[in-house]
């Protein structure tokens, strides 16, 4: 679990131009990390090609905080 | 192909990060020796960019701030471009928005707004654009975008996207006529699905892919590099016979019938 959230964490912070500190299991995309759509949509791309699985839409939808990206990762897994 | 574009000065509109159409182009134009000017919207694009230009050792030539959605930009774009480099030889247009709720369900739900939306930054673009790159072309030149087949076809999901596109094609054949006679050619490239942040924003991507890897007569996905070198071909001398067309670089998925 924390080394999902360590990687994940990696990703954001990489992607999004966000301090380190921001990313929480807690923080929203839109809300806490500045993300607009298309930052989510690159976002959810990182991580499928981060842990070579596959995000259904409907899935991606549902995403809105880090530790909602976490649970799900560590749900397929 | 080293040497192709020597010392042609090419915009490219539209990379957003290493999975972009444009990213592809770049790399297949820079291994031809052109010098490229870029062209981005906001300030995190542009961080981006100049990241991944210095990850693979592209020295731009130019980086401006461009958004095809205002006059005024556009002109202080190419205004820009002008006073810095002088004459352009091609245009890279890879540029395109739709709201992503308009690109599932049913196109009959198009809300007004997005339709507009849609037309004027996929297609009115690619019109404003090659009037403000005529100033700068005065040797000629060549400009290429990027459509689908949903253009033509009605592909599920596509939707808004597919209407936008088709006003792209009949805007690439348009503009040809008008800037034929000032030597300066347009074209377009009709690439197969490709996993890029636009795409993904249509739903159900991932299967359009796989059927291209099924059905299609070369029975391979399209990447991002193909379309850099078919769009090197509309850059270079060997493609000046040829403009107002759309090339598909599908694996040749546009023939089957069924």
């Amino acid at each position: 679990m924390d080394e999902i959230f360590d990687r994940v964490k990696a990703l954001i912070v990489d992607h999004l131009d966000v301090e380190q500190e921001k990313v929480t299991m807690e923080a929203s995309f839109k809300d806490d990390l500045e993300a607009d759509s298309l930052d989510v949509v690159e976002l959810i791309m990182e991580l499928e090609d981060e842990f070579d699985m596959e995000i259904a839409d409907e899935e991606a939808e549902k995403l809105s905080t880090v530790g909602d990206a976490v649970d799900y990762i560590n749900s397929v897994q | 192909m080293s040497g192709l574009l020597q010392g042609k000065n090419i915009i490219i509109m539209g990379v957003a990060n290493e999975r972009s159409i444009a990213w592809g182009i770049t790399k297949s134009l820079h291994n031809a020796g052109a010098n490229l000017i870029f062209t981005n919207r906001q300030e995190r694009s542009y961080n981006k960019l100049t990241k991944l230009l210095a990850a693979n050792e592209i020295e731009p030539k130019l980086i401006v701030s461009c958004d095809v959605a205002s006059d005024d930009s556009i002109a202080k774009a190419f205004g820009e471009i002008k006073e810095k480099v002088g004459v352009v030889h091609g245009l890279i247009h890879s540029v395109a928005f739709a709201n992503k709720e308009e690109l599932k369900g049913e196109y009959a739900d198009t809300s007004r707004d997005g339709f507009l939306l849609a037309q004027e930054i996929s297609a009115y673009s690619l019109v404003a654009i090659t009037k403000a790159a005529k100033e700068v072309m005065t040797e000629g030149g060549s400009i290429v975008t990027q459509t689908y087949l949903g253009a033509e076809r009605v592909i599920k999901n596509y939707n808004v996207m597919g209407v936008a596109k088709a006003s792209l094609e009949a805007s690439v054949r348009y503009l040809a006529e008008d800037v034929g006679k000032y030597g300066i050619r347009v074209n377009a490239v009709s690439a197969g699905p490709i996993r890029t942040l636009s795409a993904k924003g249509v739903s159900g991507f991932n299967e359009k892919a796989s059927v291209i890897e099924e059905i299609a007569p070369l029975r391979r996905n399209v990447d991002q590099d193909q379309v850099g070198d078919a769009t090197l071909f509309f850059m270079s001398e060997l493609s000046r016979g040829v403009t107002g067309e759309v090339l598909h670089v599908d694996s040749g998925f546009h023939i089957i019938g069924g």
